[in-house]
This record gives C-alpha cells, sequence and structure tokens, in this order.
C-alpha cells in the first residue's frame, strides 16, 4: 500500500572516502569561512586524530584557527558557553566538529550561540525556534553510529538542573558530513560494535516503525546491507579501511532514515535504561532489538519479514517461505549478535551487562512508558507490556 | 470554473477551522471532565507537576485549547495561557488537525505522519497522547475508536464506557455552556 501522506528532508552535502578530510578547506572557502574552529574532545585529540586534519589544511594552506577540546561524554549548558566563548575570542567564522555524539551536539548548540549571541541557550530551546540559518557548520564523525552529522537536533545538559534540553530545528544541520577512514581505524572492537550495532538498530526501527515512508526505507535498508556485510569482517580486521568507510557511510545512511521516520521502542527501552543504570546507547540497542522485534512481530510480522533481503541477502531471502521471513530475520539479527558477542563479549541480555538488577525493572518501565519514541512503535505498549519485554530480555 | 473551485476549497476550510475549534473545546473540556471521571487518567496526570501547561493548538493562529493540570492529577481548560506554555502540540495546518479530530486519522498516525510539531517535553506530551487516547476509547463507538487507536481495550464494558462517557459530555457541555 503506498504511503498517503509523509515528508522527507536532508540538505546536508555527504563527502565520503579514504581522503575526504582533504575537501574541506575548498568546501569552507566555497561558504565563503576562512577561520574555522574545530570543536573535539580529548580522547580524540589523544589518539592524533586531528593531526590528519590539520596537516590537510597545512597543504591546502588554511589554517585552523582554535581547536576547542573541553567536550565531556555528556555536554552541559557550560560546555557550550565555553566553547561560544572560546570561538568568539578567536574571531572564527565557522565550526568543524570532530567526534561522537556528544561533541556534534556540542558543536551544534554552540553554533546557535555564536551566530545569535548572547549566553542564552534556552531562549532556544524546543522545536524550530531559529529564525534563519547559521554559520558554516561541518562535522567529521569518529564513529560509525550516531548518525547526528545528518539529524537536526541536539540534546544539551543542564546540570544545574539536571534535565535535558532538547532542541530542535532544520538549520541545527551541517553543511557537511566528511566520512573519512582514518578518523575510525582506532575505534576499539567493542566501541566499533556497540556504534554499528546502534546504526543497524536506526535502520531497523526506521524502517518497521510509524513513520517510516519510503525514501527512508531506501536509506535503511542499504545501511542494514552495509552493516551486516561489514561489522563483523572490520571486527576481525580492525584495520580494514574500506569496511571502515562502509560501516560510517551506514551509520550516516541510518542517520537519514532515522532522523525522517523516527525510531520506536528499542530506544525507548534503551533511553530509559541508560538513564536508571547508566549503560551505553550502542549497548543496549543491540541488547533489546530482538526482543522489541518479537513483540512487534504479530503487528508489522510484513515489515520484520522484508528485513531479510538486506539482512541475510538474496540467496537466504528467496530460499525462506514467506511466512518464515520475518522469524528468520529475527534470528539472523541474534546469530549476528552471538557473533559480536564471541568477540568482544558485547552484552545480549540484561544478566550479562552485570550492571542491572532485577529490581531496576519496573522502573525503567515507568521512564520508557514516557519516551517520546514510543509512539512511532506500531504495536501500543503498556507498562504491562515493558515489563514482560524487560523480563525476556533479562535473559 | 477555477474560481469556483477555490471559492469552494475555501468554504471547505472555513467549515474544518469551525469544526476544529468546536472540537477543540470538546477534546479540551473532555480531557479536563476526564481528570475527575476517570481513575487511569488521573493517574496518568498525577505524573506531571502541577501548574504544568500544555496547549494544542493550529499554525498559525489557532483554534487552540490550553490544559493547566493541578493537583493530584486533575486539569482545567483556561482561556489563555500564562506566559509561554510547557508544552505544544501545534497542527501544521487546519485540515491535518480536521483529519484528527474527525477521526479520519489517529494521533499516533498523526504524529507519524508529520502533522503536528511537538514543543516541550516529549515525556509529558506522551502522557497527553495516552489521556486522549481513552477519552476517545470511552466517548467513541468502538468501531470508531478502534480505527483511530493502535489498541482498544477489550476490557472496557459496555456499562462502563456508557456510564463514564455520559458524566464525561455531561461536564464538557455543562462548560460549554458557562464559557
Amino acid at each position: 500500500m503506498s504511503k498517503p501522506y509523509y515528508e522527507f528532508f536532508c540538505p546536508v552535502k555527504v563527502i565520503a572516502g579514504h581522503k575526504a578530510l582533504e575537501n574541506i578547506p575548498f568546501e569552507l572557502k566555497s561558504l565563503g569561512a576562512k577561520k574555522p574552529m574545530i570543536i573535539t574532545d580529548k580522547g580524540v585529540r589523544a589518539v592524533g586524530l586531528l593531526t590528519h586534519l590539520e596537516e590537510s589544511f597545512a597543504a591546502a594552506e588554511t589554517e585552523v584557527t582554535a581547536i576547542f577540546d573541553d567536550v565531556p561524554p555528556d555536554s552541559s549548558l557550560n560546555t557550550v558557553r565555553a566553547a561560544a566563548q572560546a570561538f568568539r575570542d578567536a574571531g572564527c567564522d565557522s565550526i568543524i566538529a570532530v567526534g561522537g555524539g556528544s561533541v556534534i551536539d556540542t558543536s551544534k548548540a554552540v553554533n546557535i550561540l555564536v551566530t545569535f549571541g548572547g549566553d542564552d541557550l534556552l531562549a532556544y530551546s524546543g522545536a524550530h525556534n531559529l529564525p534563519h540559518p547559521m554559520k558554516p557548520f561541518f562535522v567529521v564523525p569518529t564513529t560509525s553510529g550516531t548518525g547526528s552529522e545528518v539529524t537536526a537536533v541536539a540534546v544539551i545538559s543542564d546540570t544545574t538542573r539536571d534535565i535535558k534540553i532538547p532542541f530542535a530545528s532544520y538549520f541545527m544541520m551541517p553543511n557537511a558530513a566528511v566520512l573519512d577512514s582514518r578518523m575510525t581505524l582506532t575505534l576499539p572492537p567493542h566501541i566499533t560494535a556497540m556504534t554499528g550495532m546502534d546504526a543497524m538498530t536506526h535502520a531497523v526501527e526506521a524502517f518497521t516503525c510509524m513513520a517510516a515512508n519510503p525514501i527512508s526505507d531506501a536509506y535503511a535498508t542499504a545501511a542494514i546491507k552495509k552493516i551486516s556485510a561489514n561489522l563483523l569482517k572490520v571486527l576481525d580486521n580492525p584495520s580494514d579501511a574500506d569496511g571502515r568507510l562502509e560501516l560510517a557511510q551506514a551509520s550516516t545512511m541510518a542517520g537519514i532514515a532515522f532522523s525522517n521516520a523516527m525510531v520506536g521502542l528499542v530506544h525507548s527501552l534503551g533511553h530509559a535504561t541508560g538513564g536508571v543504570c547508566h549503560l551505553p546507547h550502542g549497548l543496549v540497542m543491540n541488547l533489546y532489538m530482538p526482543y522489541v522485534l518479537e513483540y512487534n512481530l504479530d503487528t508489522n510480522g510484513d515489515r520484520i519479514a522484508e528485513l531479510l533481503l538486506p539482512l541475510a541477502g538474496a540467496d537466504v531471502y528467496a530460499a525462506t517461505p514467506a511466512a518464515e521471513r520475518a522469524l528468520k530475520a529475527i534470528a539472523t539479527i541474534r546469530e549476528m549478535r552471538d557473533a559480536i558477542y564471541d568477540r568482544c563479549k558485547l552484552p545480549r541480555t540484561l544478566q550479562e551487562t552485570g550492571k542491572v538488577s532485577r529490581e531496576q525493572l519496573p522502573l525503567i518501565a515507568d521512564q520508557a512508558i514516557n519516551d517520546g519514541s514510543i509512539i512511532f512503535n506500531p504495536k501500543e505498549t503498556d507498562r504491562a507490556d515493558l515489563v514482560a519485554i524487560l523480563e525476556r530480555a533479562w535473559g | 470554473m477555477k474560481n469556483d473551485k477555490l471559492s469552494l476549497e475555501k468554504l471547505n476550510y472555513q467549515a474544518q477551522k469551525a469544526y476544529v475549534a468546536t472540537m477543540m473545546k470538546i477534546i479540551g473540556n473532555g480531557l479536563a471532565a476526564m481528570s475527575t471521571r476517570d481513575e487511569e487518567a488521573r493517574n496518568e496526570l498525577r505524573n506531571i507537576r502541577p501548574g504544568f501547561v500544555m496547549q494544542m493548538t493550529v499554525f498559525p493562529s489557532g483554534p487552540t485549547f490550553t490544559l493547566q493540570v493541578g493537583e493530584n492529577g486533575s486539569a482545567k481548560v483556561l482561556a489563555d495561557a500564562p506566559g509561554r506554555p510547557d508544552l505544544v502540540i501545534r497542527f501544521k495546518h487546519v485540515s491535518h488537525a480536521f483529519q484528527v479530530f474527525s477521526f479520519q486519522e489517529g494521533t499516533a498516525r498523526a504524529f507519524a505522519n508529520d502533522r503536528m510539531v511537538v514543543d516541550g517535553s516529549l515525556g509529558e506530551a506522551m502522557i497527553f497522547v495516552r489521556c486522549l487516547n481513552k477519552m476517545q476509547q470511552l466517548i467513541l463507538p468502538k468501531f470508531i475508536a478502534q480505527g483511530v487507536i493502535k489498541r482498544y481495550d477489550e476490557n472496557l464494558g459496555l456499562a462502563e464506557k456508557l456510564s463514564k462517557a455520559t458524566r464525561i459530555y455531561g461536564e464538557v457541555f455543562k462548560n460549554i455552556i458557562r464559557g
């Protein structure tokens, strides 16, 4: 059945390749920017990832005007204000975010302050509260999972009130996402696995939840195919630059898919579990995905069945009777999780995390029921359903 | 011919706007009434801090209803929001609001189809959506409610449905007449 109405939007230029960073000076110039500030974290700087950028800039007779490397794992309003001040002090005119989700969200928020002035970031919180486009902004992801380089949202912590402030505006999307294989080559296996399965979940939920549309479907299935074909390969051979680049592209494609088609119950449970038990996002995505797909099976088994083709390939798809494809798709995801577990012990059950107690399950359910992504899940979910899923995921 | 079509379209939008304005009053007052008549809804609203203001509106300038949560999960309709509401759910066009309020499209489906924008905490928005779903279950005939919510509560008996629906409609009309 054709979709009666949908919207799709992605204005981000994607520059992908083994030498993609080298294109940034030209892209900056084409936007009239001459004094970029890099925003990153100390980990990225310590492993020498900025060197690639600095050297490619020097060869193009371009300078990085300032570097702000003080972004913590969970970014705050104070960090954003400090980075904005550094930007102003150095007279910068553009931003290059080099890092993972926290660095990218921080950079989006810094761009708000340096574009519109002042220090009152909260005045721009919420949906569509930015009046016009912002300063030139490039994102160089150093993980292949969040997809933040192509989303229109950022979440910043207000540590004084202990709340997270959401920002959503099309103007927050970067001018370009630069995917360079060198930037993920040094990622350790467990982070490669977690972020890869985070991207996989973005694609799977974008495809199977209520806001899926034909264009997001194309991105989601292409992302699933790339992750299925390359994640284990890269875990076995971390210096596989081609495989790394495939995963980086898959993450961006999954990001484009879910920023237009949203996500569902895996994310509701994942956000809640992250909040209650402080487990990494990618870990809980990998953990919950099959349990949620099994829960949704009687509502959208036809969509889950379609996942089998990108997950397992044409031969397996053709050899599987239509009525068995949904279960086979879930089994394929389970096999992938087992293979990942064998390589880097990424937990498949709540028990395997060693960081969740059974007494916390009701609290996780209480938080998950009010998570915004739950509305996009194809099957209505009440608190009892959530507890039942959590019990199954307990292991 | 073109002018006739345009004027018919205009008339259609005006009729939709009038219908949506009426339904905004019914939904707003219905939610307020349900907060005193339905324990499940009251328990939901107890999770929201007293004083929280929620607004449902249509771009660019309404129709609108504004609801304020009080103590113990009660809620009342406000004539105007005192300052910036804590949560705004804004339909992008009156025809989208008409789709939802004429029960051609469920609330979750409307969210999924990008019919509206949420400005504020999504957690509270989910609570309001569940209250809205509950109200639709109570006040709409089952065959209509089944088309707009993801799961109809099969444990909801006819006697309970009629009793609560009558009381909610009674409160709604009392409040609308009072202005």
